[in-house]
């Protein structure tokens, strides 16, 4: 049995390669928001409001494009709403917090984290303080996150866009889910999805990103069933 | 007013974040629906990854010669024998910046 501090670092440690992508992101996230003309205050707070990446970026750019807040709100939310399905993964290991417990480790819940510490999760069942590892995971995105997308804010115009720091987010998902490319039935759920991503794009309110991910759930149902 | 806009953005993310965990039983869930969320990370990170390589800034598609391509490919057979995440990272985002900057 791993005590408390051991499964934290092990968290830590899960999502710290992450870092590679997740600080450029940051710093491109925040160098967008001062681009388009708002202000630095208004931007960070953000990070700590939403905290979450791509969401923060389309916000802005749709206020500064003239859309309602009504708009800008529906988008945020589903694009976010990929969560419910992260948060329907967790609830098994964190079925025994107390609600309170429940209520703030949810707050940390982002993309990397939860891949991470699932994978951890499935594992190690039988750990009693399984969400130390969500604490660490979580935990340290929040902290990269924030000093990142600062960074980005004081940086601004310096950070070349030539670059183009934003393909590091693929690559750290191509690093998740890699080693799946080995089963089968994972590769058509994959491909599923990335083909529905790329068909439904221009669906309204960016909700590709929870449309295509509903398909592929469907088709491994169906996979599930194939394989009985 | 867009103060009052982000915060109605975040307590909605919030509540996506928590309603799963917090608020809804487990239980309800039939054994057939728990089975599949295991497929939850592949059928999710395709759609950031898809649009991340194939779709520009400006929301078209890319020539099938695009640097993000090969970027991509480069990554996917490092990551798979490497198994090391930083190096799947890195070695994308270089031979991406090896072909833009130096070809």
């Amino acid at each position: 049995m791993l005590s408390k501090k051991q499964i934290f670092n092990k968290g830590i440690l899960a999502v710290a390669p992450h870092m590679f992508s997740v600080i450029p992101f940051g710093i491109v996230c925040g160098a967008i928001g001062i681009e388009l003309g708002f202000s630095p205050v208004l931007v960070y707070a953000m990070s700590i409001i939403i905290f979450g990446g791509a969401s923060q970026i389309v916000f802005l750019q749709l206020l500064s494009g003239g859309a309602s807040a009504l708009i800008a709100v529906t988008s945020v939310g589903v694009i976010n709403s990929r969560h419910l399905l992260y948060g329907a993964v967790l609830s098994e290991y964190l079925e025994k917090l107390s609600f309170v417990k429940k209520l703030l480790i949810s707050y940390l819940v982002v993309d990397q984290g939860f891949a991470e510490s699932n994978k951890f999760f499935q594992k190690n069942r039988n750990e009693t303080h399984l969400h130390y590892h969500l604490l660490g995971s979580g935990g340290t995105l929040w902290v990269c996150w924030q000093i990142s997308t600062l960074a980005g804010i004081i940086l601004g115009s310096f950070v070349p866009e030539e670059l183009g720091l934003k393909f590091a987010v693929p690559l750290t998902f191509i690093a998740i889910v890699v080693q799946d490319i080995k089963k089968l039935d994972h590769v058509i759920v994959m491909i599923t999805c990335g083909l529905s991503s790329l068909l439904f794009f221009d669906a309204p309110f960016k909700s590709y990103i929870i449309i295509s991910p509903i398909i592929a759930l469907f088709v491994a149902a169906l996979v599930l069933r194939l394989k009985k | 007013m867009t103060w009052f806009t982000i915060i109605i953005a975040g307590i909605i993310t919030y509540f996506m974040r928590m309603t799963m965990v917090a608020l809804v039983d487990r239980n309800l869930l039939g054994e057939r629906v728990i089975a599949v969320l295991a497929y939850v990370p592949s059928a999710v990170f395709p759609a950031i990854i898809f649009p991340g390589i194939f779709i520009n800034d400006y929301g078209t598609f890319i020539e099938m010669n695009d640097p993000k391509i090969f970027g991509a490919i480069v990554a996917i057979l490092v990551g798979y024998f490497s198994r090391n995440v930083i190096a799947t990272i890195i070695s994308g985002l270089f031979s991406y910046w090896i072909i833009i900057f130096l070809l």
